[in-house]
């Protein structure tokens, strides 16, 4: 049966090169550089899937990028299962396996097909009539069915085990489409020396050249001349050319997205290939030379497999060398399908008649037709394909009725004509124009700096594309700054040419609603739905195109659109351009989420920022939380500790001994230059002016609406050097804030700011030895309480290497934290680490500062404040300058709402119950009896357990808090209502005196 | 991605380097603290979002760090022109080249 | 480069540990390395600064966008219009330099928030571009350029030191990302 359908001398595959696949199971043989389309119909398989609603068996429609029905999934190994793979675009490869789609249990008996069956139920807007009632039934029952029956192919269960990667790339002239004229503009850009991307969707260039088998171009076979030009551009330095890929984007000023498929089409693709490559290209100048689509003739079952583009056919050809049948017959309103017939009949196929719709048709391809014997049939319609699983006949009877004839064939060709691929140029946001003359919508304005040549700007004819091409090449290049010119071009020796055509519905679609007449063979449209879309009240093409579904299929509607909208603008009786065109979005084809995410996945996901003292912590044991990006060490559990015994462990052993806390992730700003103090009183609310080199203040930083946006302690090393401390998610925005205050409204201060967050590394040493454990490390400082009080910070040396030393504490305890350079940090650590041992010191996490914080009341920016509180709200007031003129905030703390009675104060709460700990978040009433919904005052910000107090804290903002000191809340919570009661924020060490202790 | 012309840098430089800061030329006032109500409002709550022409402010954050304003047309997304911070508002705009060209 | 290490140690009693010390990979066409330790400035100041500043340093501060100068392993990059990287590989600390100098800027020790990666060989541009969205023809950035831009989610800054070659510093907690990705491209470069 195959060598039968496989050509002997025809096409340009090497017969030598076998490669087998399966297909459903079942073992064929192909040839190198086949489709899986080419290779199945070189096996006489034309029935290769279900369509998507009625389930209707489908063959192969096209030979390219454009397939609607030919979707098959590719099946690599267990992980790899790629759904909804065009059989015209997957090559072939040696132990390739495919298989069928959207049938159940088999392709050939498929229980869904009843749909087809039920078909007047599933009418245009079926979805939307028929799921209205009951209301409740859409979310059980409808959703979940619908969902279950929609789709096509299955989707992989398992992790993608290929990479992908990406690149941007800049080039002079970019052209898309390699077809003739794609190629002749490519060389005229590059031979002025400027760089150039040639880029095309196809595994060979060449474009339409690969079915034309009149083309002749300097002297050679037109498909031979483009592997030719290919290859000289190929060896150009400034070339780059890009086989198998797809422009599937085009965005703002030549921004273009390109998937390249680098390794689908390999047999065992290497370790180190990705699969995809996605390209994101910047070019001076973009060349448009996508070409055109050929359109089908819609008629009553023209989805049967077997009825295909001609243009398909003698793709399959004059490439594959494949005959789609063996006694073909041809359906077509132009006279491109004539080639097609010409070519099968040449290489001996029966050609049983051509049918055209146009009335007097003349021409030379009309001639030679003819004078090869082929019955022609003017002015007469096929109304029907006979056949199911293939088709077997074609039903042909004058366009204006009349007596029918069958005609047994096993495969139908049809042509309605072309339509310009202007789907790139439409997303550049180029307006397209209808030419009334030849029925098309070409570019029209121009939003970008691209050109259109060939078909897709409607220029007919090799000679007047490669004309218009090489203009186009060499103009872009000009416009892009070449100086030179010296090429050739190209001299076109013989071409086709054909124009014209029909769009809409062929007399065999109607008006009978019984006739299945496919627009869109994807989404299983018919030319009744649209007329239908129309009686119910659709006018613009928008509303029949979402009513109906047509071109909203992964196609995008390649073939459909144009039918669909001509179909519209009858039944509306409104010429087509008023109806108008619906907007063409990226992608062009679909584009693998592999390939948009490329590298950012595993750990290029995002960045995971780790502290110099991290190893350590790893090797400790510590778990981690995520802050961030960064990795924080959460609390250091010993053998047989859970969370709660460690925290409970760490907090203790702080207060009694002393703990090492790794607090380099703490964002840090050098504030240097002869006004940083200024600049300083303008940022926070405090006053620095006063402040003496070698001593810190805790600062308040406001927005300008006076709420809190960060804090953290600030070390005055010299008059003119500022050591600035951020939260740890803040760093980033704190330094833009200060940046964009210093640059745009304060340009005036001589200060320059410095993010050294990642220069040092802060080791923070707390609890009552402290100070013993830091003193043997340190030189050059005096750590005595009198020259190294609370909030005071030094330089000098630790362990040998320069320190920033601060005395100053986040738990209450006496406390320093040392700043060393990052790459001494673990050093140092070690080195602490070392001594505290003597002392009994322990690591800490982010869990026991916490808590350790908490039992003192110190905020945490970003967990007690929610970007409403003020330093009023958080009991702050003290922090705020009253004497100051000026700074970030100072108006907004003065708006009626922020000084106004009432608002939310933070306080702390005491459960009744010591033992229970609150929730955070929790919402907080002052009476649990009343009605739901309740009134809520306030909720809880921060909610521990302290094992040195001895029972359960919590900060929480309640509404005028602070005037309800010792009074009974309640917190109600699915399982019962928790009594709390008011108290100050401070639970542990009120009187501070172990902040020298 | 867009390109946006940094004044500073003085070249085009990919969009994913920048960062949009809001509304341009909105001055904060030397005396703020005494400003009335309805003036704060105006500085801080007022924006004009208009449709079509907006001075901006951005931010070249990952090349020269320098905030600048921007000439922005807000329906075609296309940048008319920028200015260093502290210029005063252009009075005139270049021609726009907008609108789409027939070719 | 040995020298520095050497020196820093000497006068040390404990030794620097950079992160990603000596992790290197090669692909065909390209070899991505992490780079020994340097000393680093920050350095701010006004125009009127930059004689006097350029005189202490030893290299003249270039003032034009996206470039730098370098001499006796000493590399100043522009920054921004008042914005230098100063990196020095010679051991030698450009800070102590600026100390001396009494006119206005702000000098700042980020020697240790650094790291440098180096990209080198054929595929050195094709590498950087598989996250850097500039355009790195030798036409647009020849030898010499330097910017501050981003590679994929990270903020780098970029040197081209030769025509098949870049350095990449970025700070020292996404050294390992930007290590990671630079590897990733230059696996693709390869192919």
């Amino acid at each position: 049966m195959s060598d039968a359908l496989r050509i002997s001398g025809a096409g340009r595959l090497s017969q030598a090169k076998s490669a087998r696949f399966t297909f459903d199971g079942q073992s064929y043989a192909g040839i190198e550089g086949d489709t899986l389309a080419s290779a199945l119909l070189a096996n006489g398989v034309h029935l290769v899937g279900r369509s998507f609603k009625y389930h209707r068996p489908r063959g192969i429609l096209s030979a390219g990028a454009e397939e609607p029905n030919a979707l098959v999934q590719i099946v690599r190994d267990d992980a790899r299962k790629t759904p909804n793979v065009r059989a015209t675009v997957q090559e072939l490869y040696d132990g390739l396996a495919a298989n069928s789609q959207n049938r159940w249990p088999s392709l050939s008996f498929d229980v869904g097909a009843v749909n087809d069956l039920a078909s007047p139920l599933f009418s245009a807007g079926f979805y939307y009539k028929t799921f209205m009632w009951p209301k409740a039934a859409w979310k059980s029952l409808y959703e979940p069915k619908i969902r279950e029956a929609a789709g096509l192919g299955v989707s992989p269960d398992k992790p993608d085990l290929d990479h992908y990667s990406s690149r941007y790339a800049h080039c002079d002239v970019l052209v898309l489409g390699g077809g003739a004229a794609g190629i002749v503009a490519a060389l005229a850009a590059a031979e002025t020396g400027v760089r150039v991307i040639l880029a095309d969707e196809q595994a060979s260039f060449g474009g339409s050249l690969r079915f034309e088998s009149g083309a002749k171009i300097d002297g050679q076979d037109g498909f031979a001349w483009a592997q030719v030009a290919i290859a000289k551009l190929s060896a150009m330095d400034n070339v780059r050319v890009l086989p198998r890929t797809t422009a599937f984007g085009y965005y703002a000023q030549n921004f273009i997205g390109l998937v390249e498929r680098v390794s689908d089409h390999l047999k065992a693709p290497g370790h180190d290939l990705p699969r995809e490559r996605l390209w994101q290209v910047r070019a001076k100048r973009v060349v448009l030379a996508s070409g055109a689509i050929e359109r089908h003739m819609v008629f009553a079952n023209n989805d049967r497999p077997g009825v295909m583009l001609a243009g398909a056919a003698r793709t399959f050809l004059n490439h594959y060398g494949v005959a789609v049948g063996r006694n073909v017959g041809v359906y077509t309103a132009n006279d491109s399908a004539y080639a097609a017939a010409i070519d099968l009949k040449k290489a001996g196929v029966s050609v049983a008649a051509i049918v055209d719709l146009r009335d007097n048709p003349t021409g030379p391809v009309i001639d030679e037709a003819r004078a090869l014997g082929i019955e022609i049939n003017f002015g007469r319609a096929v109304i029907r394909a006979g056949g199911k699983l293939r088709v077997s006949s074609m039903t042909v009877q004058p366009k204006n009725g009349g007596g029918e004839r069958t005609i047994p064939v096993d495969a139908i060709l049809m042509s309605a004509g072309w339509t310009p691929s202007v789907h790139l140029f439409s997303q550049s946001r180029g307006k397209v124009a209808f030419n009334d003359e030849t029925k098309r919508f070409v570019p029209g304005t121009y939003a970008q700096d691209c050109v259109s040549v060939g078909a897709c700007n409607g220029t007919d004819g090799l000679s007047a594309s490669v004309d218009e091409a090489y203009a186009a090449g060499a103009k872009a290049a000009k416009d892009a700054g070449a100086k030179t010119t010296n090429g050739t071009k190209p001299k076109v020796d013989a071409s086709e040419s054909w124009s014209r055509g029909m769009l809409g519905a062929a007399p065999g679609a109607g008006p009978d609603t019984t006739v299945k007449a496919f627009v869109d063979f994807q989404n299983d449209v018919t030319a009744k739905d649209i007329r239908q879309a129309v009686h119910e009240g659709m006018r613009s093409i928008e509303h029949v195109k979402r009513f109906t579904t047509n071109g909203m299929a992964t196609d995008q509607g390649k073939t459909s659109n144009m039918h669909g909208l001509a179909i519209a603008a009858e039944t509306l009786g409104k010429p087509i351009p008023e109806v108008g065109l619906t907007t063409f979005r990226a992608p062009y084809t679909p584009v693998t989420f592999g390939a948009i995410v490329s590298h950012a996945r595993g750990p290029l996901f995002d960045p995971t920022r780790k502290t110099a003292i991290h190893p350590w912590a790893e090797a400790q044991g510590a778990v981690f939380e995520d802050v961030g990006q960064w990795k924080r060490a959460w609390y250091f559990p010993k053998p047989g500790e859970n969370m709660h015994a460690a925290v409970d462990r760490e907090c203790v052993a702080v207060r009694n001994q002393a703990g090492l806390f790794d607090a380099s992730t703490l964002g840090k700003i050098e504030v240097v230059g002869p006004d940083a103090a200024k600049f300083m009183e303008l940022l926070y609310t405090n006053p620095w002016e006063k402040l003496e080199p070698g001593r810190c203040r805790y600062g308040i930083m406001l927005r300008e609406d006076g709420f809190i946006y960060d804090d953290g302690v600030v070390g005055r090393l010299a008059p003119d050097r500022f050591h600035v401390t951020t939260t740890t998610g803040g760093a980033p925005r704190v330094m833009n804030h200060m940046e964009d205050y210093l640059q745009t409204e304060f340009p005036h201060l001589n200060v320059w700011l410095t993010s050294i967050t990642e220069q040092w590394a802060v080791i923070a040493v707390q609890g009552p030895k402290s100070r013993d454990i830091i003193a043997p490390l340190v030189e050059g400082i005096d750590m005595s309480d009198e020259a190294l009080p609370h909030m005071s910070v030094r330089e000098g040396k630790i362990c040998g290497v320069p320190t920033r030393l601060f005395r100053m504490s986040f738990t209450g305890e006496r406390g320093f934290e040392v700043n060393v350079p990052a790459d001494h940090g673990q050093a140092v650590w070690e080195a602490l680490w070392a001594e505290g041992q003597k002392h009994g010191a322990t690591a800490y996490g982010t869990e026991a500062m916490h808590v350790l914080r908490a039992e003192k009341g110190y905020i945490i920016v970003g967990q007690d404040t929610d970007g409403t509180v003020t330093p009023n709200d958080a009991g702050l007031d003290w922090a705020v300058g009253k004497k100051k003129t000026d700074f970030v905030g100072i108006r907004g703390l003065k708006r009626p709402d922020l000084v106004a009675k009432g608002r939310k104060q933070l306080v702390g709460l005491k459960t009744k119950d010591p033992k229970v700990v609150l929730e955070e978040g929790a919402q907080i009433v002052e009476d649990p009896k009343q009605a739901i919904p309740m009134k809520m005052i306030g909720h809880v910000t921060s909610s521990y357990w302290s094992q040195n107090c001895g029972r359960s804290i919590a900060l929480a903002l309640v509404a005028g808090g602070r005037d309800r000191m010792g009074d009974t809340l309640y917190v109600p919570m699915p399982d019962g209502v928790i009594e709390v009661e008011v108290t100050g924020m401070v639970f542990f060490d009120e009187t501070g005196g172990r902040l020298n202790g | 991605m867009l390109l946006i012309r940094c004044p500073y840098c003085e070249e085009e430089r990919p969009e994913l380097e920048f960062r949009n800061a809001g509304e341009a030329h909105i001055a904060r006032s030397a005396n703020i603290s005494g400003e009335s109500d309805d003036d704060f409002e105006k500085f801080f709550f007022i924006r004009s979002n208009p449709k079509g022409i907006i001075y901006e402010r951005w931010r070249h954050m990952h090349g020269c760090a320098r905030f600048f304003n921007a000439v922005r047309d807000t329906v075609t997304d296309k940048f008319v022109m920028t200015y260093k911070a502290g210029e005063p508002k252009p009075s005139k705009l270049p021609k726009n080249s907008n609108e789409g060209v027939a070719k | 480069m040995a020298k520095a290490a050497a020196k820093t140690t000497a006068s040390s009693s404990v030794g620097r540990r950079p992160a990603l010390a000596g992790r290197a990979i090669s692909a065909a066409g390209v070899k991505v390395e992490v780079l020994p330790a340097a000393e680093r400035m920050s350095l701010r100041a006004p125009e009127a600064s930059l004689a006097a500043l350029s005189k202490a340093l030893g290299v003249t501060l270039p003032k034009k966008p996206k470039t730098s100068a370098s001499k006796a392993g000493r590399t100043a990059l522009w920054l921004g219009p008042d914005e230098w990287l100063v990196v020095d590989e010679a051991g030698k600390d450009p800070l102590a330099d600026c100390a001396k100098v009494s006119v206005l800027h702000s000098s700042v020790g980020i020697s240790h928030r650094n790291i440098a990666i180096s990209v080198a060989g054929p595929g050195a541009e094709a590498t950087v571009n598989s996250g850097c969205p500039q355009d790195l023809s030798l036409e647009a950035f020849p030898v010499g350029a330097a910017s501050r831009t981003i590679l994929g989610k990270a903020e780098i800054v970029l040197l081209r030191t030769a025509e098949d070659a870049f350095r990449v510093e970025c700070w020292r907690s996404f050294s390992d990302y930007v290590f990671t990705f630079l590897s990733e491209g230059a696996r693709d470069a390869a192919g």
